[in-house]
């Protein structure tokens, strides 16, 4: 089936192609993980494992799109790189330094906007406000997805 | 980089802070029509913090279902049947 050229009203217009591949990065993930579950894991350990994969499908779907999935990618293949050689014992945020872009006549609260947004330094003001909200948009879908997860699962 | 910076409009600031306004759940807009810049960023930040917050609870919730899953679960191939 050639999924790419099959139009159809939409009678959701939340529910775009982008939310589908989301999705199912995010499921791939899981199955993964539950294959890689014969290996003896603690809890925390799967719980860190599912977050990563949860903020991965959302960082993939963007790709290089977006300024925020391109530095969450950087962040999330750093921390695994350090996990893998056991470096990461502590939970130490690998920043990357970038010359910050805040200007003296941003509202003071952008400041912490800039920390919550992946790669939110060194944005402008202006891109800053862009991408917050497609960040936001795709944290929601983020949220919604493992929601319908659980109640699948615990139905 | 900077040399290339163009100067932002007020009016495009405004306009993308609107469009944050609309991505706040309803709970969260508090009738804040003509809030303040400062203010919608502060709902922001927070709605993005309990986001997260989301997040890493959901994936608690996941990793205590997983764990009671066995093998290869044909749950997941019908939720992955159910996407596409």
């Amino acid at each position: 089936m050639n999924r790419k050229n099959y139009t159809h009203p939409n009678p959701n217009p939340n529910y775009t192609s982008n939310n589908s591949m989301q999705s199912l990065h995010f499921i791939q993930a899981l199955a993964r993980i539950n294959r890689a579950a014969s290996k003896p894991t603690t809890p925390s350990c799967r719980t860190k494992q599912i977050r990563h994969a949860a903020y991965s499908s959302m960082a993939y779907t963007s790709g290089s799109r977006r300024k925020w999935s391109r530095a969450l990618l950087i962040r999330l293949r750093q921390r695994q790189r350090l996990r893998a050689r056991r470096l990461l014992t502590v939970r130490r945020r690998v920043r990357i330094v970038t010359p910050a872009m805040s200007l003296p006549e941003e509202p003071a609260r952008a400041e912490t906007l800039r920390r919550l947004v992946p790669g939110g330094r060194s944005m402008e003001y202006c891109n800053l406000l862009e991408e917050a909200a497609d960040y936001v948009q795709c944290l929601r879908t983020q949220v919604q997805l493992m929601q319908s997860l659980v109640d699948a699962f615990s139905s | 980089m900077s040399s290339q910076r163009r100067t932002i409009t007020d009016e495009e600031i405004r306009e993308l802070i609107s469009k944050l306004q609309t991505l706040l759940p309803e709970s969260r807009r508090r009738g804040a029509n003509r809030a303040s810049a400062s203010k919608l960023l502060k709902e922001t930040c927070s709605y993005i913090r309990s986001l997260h917050r989301e997040v890493a609870d959901l994936s608690d919730r996941l990793s205590d279902i997983m764990e009671t899953m066995e093998g290869d679960n044909p749950q997941v191939e019908i939720i992955r049947s159910l996407l596409n």
